[in-house]
């Protein structure tokens, strides 16, 4: 009982320093589960993808669109069970701050293919019925105050002119990690307008979307479609969801890499002022320790006192920092609207914030107690603060 | 009276350690700050020197890239024929129809895939821009499957190299020839005969007319008269402005994102300050009464005291900015999201950087500085000589 009552009357002693320190380390350990955070929001896309779908486009790049008589084929192909297409859309609502992702779908298979999108049965025959109508996720049509009626005019950047949707419906993800900031509407509208204005590019689409009978076949089923179309005008590249969504984080790998990297930095900044800390403290205390070897405790002991107290402050620290990131996190979401569509904390981040906490205890008590137990008593005797 | 620098000075100098790691902490944070800066810096600039001010940029109208964009060979007639195109040494109009269109490249590093921009030239296209130099190889021969890549692409792409070949569009591309374009946009671009590209990629559209003006000047008029004649859908922009606009999103999103960490690191920092300067002014309450007590007055004492924060701050400043300065040696490269293409570009130290970094150090320093100094100013002479 003697000793933890010890380390804590030590480590409250100067109040004000252990105070700052812990505060130090709280931002530190918020900081630092903030960011994994960002990073994990940019892996979602890919985490949330099913690895019974497969995704087909063309082998040029996303933006070369691939003939609407692939459907057939596709689904005659031994192990696909259902094909469905979309068209990245790109329209603006009224301004471009106003980012959120928009596809044009077949909205029967397309409803089929993803039963992570949850709509109330009315709300989906309106959706089926009306050729108009699009489909929201709940978070977006929250964010712009979205009632199902409401008309909702987009500019087209890749398609020119207005398009105005009527909102048949209001979907739900089946769990946290589906995104709800997406909007989808008819392909057949947008076909049928390019037919109008560009009518070379009708019939056409970005992606098949397809969906297998046994997900352990998804690289032989890929490579059979791929085959089926190798040497054609227009070639195609199948990959399972997870692997094309994994392509859209490599391209922004070098930002990803960097917030991580920061992340790290965080915790450097405060090891040194958390071993600064300790440094401090120890030399402070020179003299009691000395007198405590001369008392005949060992020098592991007073090593161990250091790191106890070294510990007691960064695992404070640490324990306050993880409890603020969960509203901080769900703040930051709120503030970032459509960019993080899926936002949360998960358990690892709080397992590493645990063990940064640790280390970092750990590295600021290892010099102070290093020198402290090389001390010799005559010497810390002699000492003054 | 001023209490003498050097004794501020010394004051740092005797505890080592603690000095170390408390500039080192502002160090770092200085560091974070001063490079997310250079980032944002480096693709501003990169993307602003992409253009020439006399260029103008003919895409179609709320298109927001030249990819996006489709202009058909009629319009862009029309558009060649305007008289306010400037004429090259050889009579020739000096415009430049030419297509864009993305393809998905592995790099050379990692092997996963990115966007790359490929660009279908003409002869007066490059005139255009004068920047672009071969460096290696030759130029492309018209009519033929040859390509050159940019000094980025060829680089970091798998097959961008001189004697390598691309497969794209059905065709076996062969690399020619590596151009610079002295840091701009174009180094990660992939050039090819425009016609050729065209057959190709089952084009009849071109992605973007570009033309230089005899008249600068002349340049409100010819926009209005593009945006406004019914026979087409254009827009019309200075090159400097488009390529300026291609790089806002990305530069805010490093700006935003980096000045949040910082202020958020600098916290650390700060707090690291505070506790040396309270140990500080704690360790030598009997000094500070004796100061006192020799006749310098509470001012001299702060200042003291704030002094010493400041030069703390500053060493790390300028450790953290030197450490800084030696990113500028890397280059980086990623997917710009507004054109979905790759982009190289690389840390670009500003005067307003320097500036910059070195004021927030001292801010840190002072802020960490300020509450521990009024406490030393604070004391009561009699206190403070009795605390020894």
């Amino acid at each position: 009982m003697f000793v933890p009552l010890l380390v804590v009357r030590n480590a409250l002693r100067h109040k004000l320093r252990t105070t700052l320190t812990v505060v130090g380390i709280v931002v530190a350990i918020t900081a630092f589960g903030l960011l994994r955070t960002i990073v994990d929001a940019w892996y979602a896309g890919a985490n949330a993808s099913s690895s019974a779908r497969l995704v087909t486009r063309s082998s040029v790049s996303l933006v070369f669109s691939l003939p609407l008589t692939y459907a057939q084929k596709i689904r005659q192909i031994d192990g696909v069970q259902a094909v469905s297409w979309m068209n990245w859309f790109g329209g603006v609502y009224i301004t471009e701050r106003n980012f959120f992702p928009q596809f044009a779908v077949d909205p029967a298979t397309f409803l089929d293919l993803y039963p992570e999108f949850v709509l109330a049965p009315d709300e989906r025959k309106a959706f089926l019925t009306d050729r108009q109508g699009a489909v929201v996720g709940r978070k977006l049509a929250d964010q712009y105050g979205w009632k199902v009626g409401d008309t909702i005019p987009l500019r087209g950047t890749i398609y020119p002119g207005t398009w105005t949707f009527n909102l048949s419906g209001i979907y739900d993800g089946i769990d946290k990690s589906t995104d709800q900031s997406q909007m989808f509407f008819h392909w057949d509208l947008l076909n049928e307008r390019v037919k109008k204005i560009y009518p070379r590019r009708a019939d056409q689409t970005g992606i098949f979307v397809v969906r297998l009978k046994d997900p352990q076949r998804a690289a032989e089923v890929s490579s059979a479609i791929d085959a089926t179309f190798k040497n054609s005008l227009a070639e195609t590249l199948s990959e399972t969801e997870k692997a094309f969504q994994l392509s859209f984080v490599a391209m922004t790998e070098t930002i990803l890499l960097a917030i991580q990297a920061v992340s790290f930095v965080v915790i450097v900044i405060i090891m040194a002022v958390m071993a600064n800390t300790m440094a401090m403290t120890a030399r402070e205390r020179g003299a009691e320790y000395a007198t405590l070897k001369a008392l005949g405790f060992s020098n592991a002991f007073v090593a161990g006192l250091i790191f106890a107290e070294s510990m007691a402050i960064a695992i404070a620290g640490g324990v306050i920092g993880i409890a603020l990131t969960f509203p901080l996190a769900a703040a930051f979401a709120d503030a970032m609207g459509s960019l993080f569509p899926i936002f949360f904390v998960s358990e690892e981040t709080v397992l590493m914030q645990v063990a940064a906490a640790v280390i970092v205890g750990l590295v600021a008590a290892w010099l102070p107690a290093w020198r402290t137990s090389r001390l010799r008593i005559i010497d810390g005797l002699r000492a003054i603060g | 009276m001023t209490i003498p620098f050097s004794y501020v000075v010394r004051n740092l100098a005797t505890r080592k350690l603690t000095t170390a790691l408390t500039a080192g902490g502002m160090a770092l944070v200085v560091y974070v700050f001063a490079t997310v800066l250079m980032l944002a810096a480096g693709l501003k600039q990169t993307l602003v020197s992409t253009g020439q001010d006399d260029n103008i940029v003919v895409i179609r109208r709320a298109s927001q890239s030249e990819v996006q964009s489709g202009v058909d060979r009629t319009q862009a007639a029309i558009v060649e024929s305007r008289p306010e195109i400037a004429t090259g040494d050889d009579g020739q109009k000096l415009v430049s129809k030419e297509p864009d269109v993305l393809i998905s490249l592995p790099k050379r590093d990692s092997g996963k895939p990115s966007n790359v921009i490929i660009r279908g030239v003409t002869p007066v296209g490059i005139t255009l821009r004068p920047q672009v130099r071969i460096v290696e190889g030759r130029m492309f021969r018209p009519g033929m499957s040859e390509i050159i890549a940019g000094r980025a692409i060829a680089s970091g792409f798998q097959g961008a190299g001189v004697g390598e070949t691309i497969r794209f569009a059905s065709r076996d591309w062969i690399v020619v020839g590596v151009f610079d374009a002295g840091r701009t946009g174009f180094d990660s671009e992939v050039w090819g005969d425009a016609e050729q590209m065209l057959q190709a990629f089952r084009r009849l559209a071109f992605s973007s007319v570009i033309f230089r003006l005899a008249d600068p000047s002349r340049y409100d008029a010819v926009k209005a008269d593009l945006e406004s004649d019914p026979r087409l859908t254009l827009e019309a922009k200075r090159e400097t402005q488009f390529y300026a606009e291609q790089s806002e999103a990305l530069a805010k999103f490093i700006s935003y994102l980096g000045t949040t960490i910082s202020v958020i690191f600098s916290i650390g920092a700060i707090i690291g300050a505070m506790i040396t300067m309270y140990a500080s002014v704690a360790s030598r309450t009997a000094e500070i009464g004796t100061l006192r007590a020799l006749g310098f007055s509470r001012g001299a004492i702060l200042a003291a005291f704030l002094i010493e924060a400041l030069l703390l701050g500053f060493v790390g400043g300028v450790v953290g900015l030197l450490a800084a300065s030696a990113m500028q040696a890397v280059s980086i490269s990623t997917v710009n999201f507004q054109t979905f293409a790759e982009l190289a570009f690389s840390f670009t130290l500003t005067p307003a950087i320097v500036v910059n970094s070195l004021l927030f150090a001292l801010l840190m320093g002072f802020v960490g500085g300020f509450l521990p100094a009024a406490r030393a100013a604070r004391m009561k002479i009699v206190d403070a000589l009795r605390a020894a």
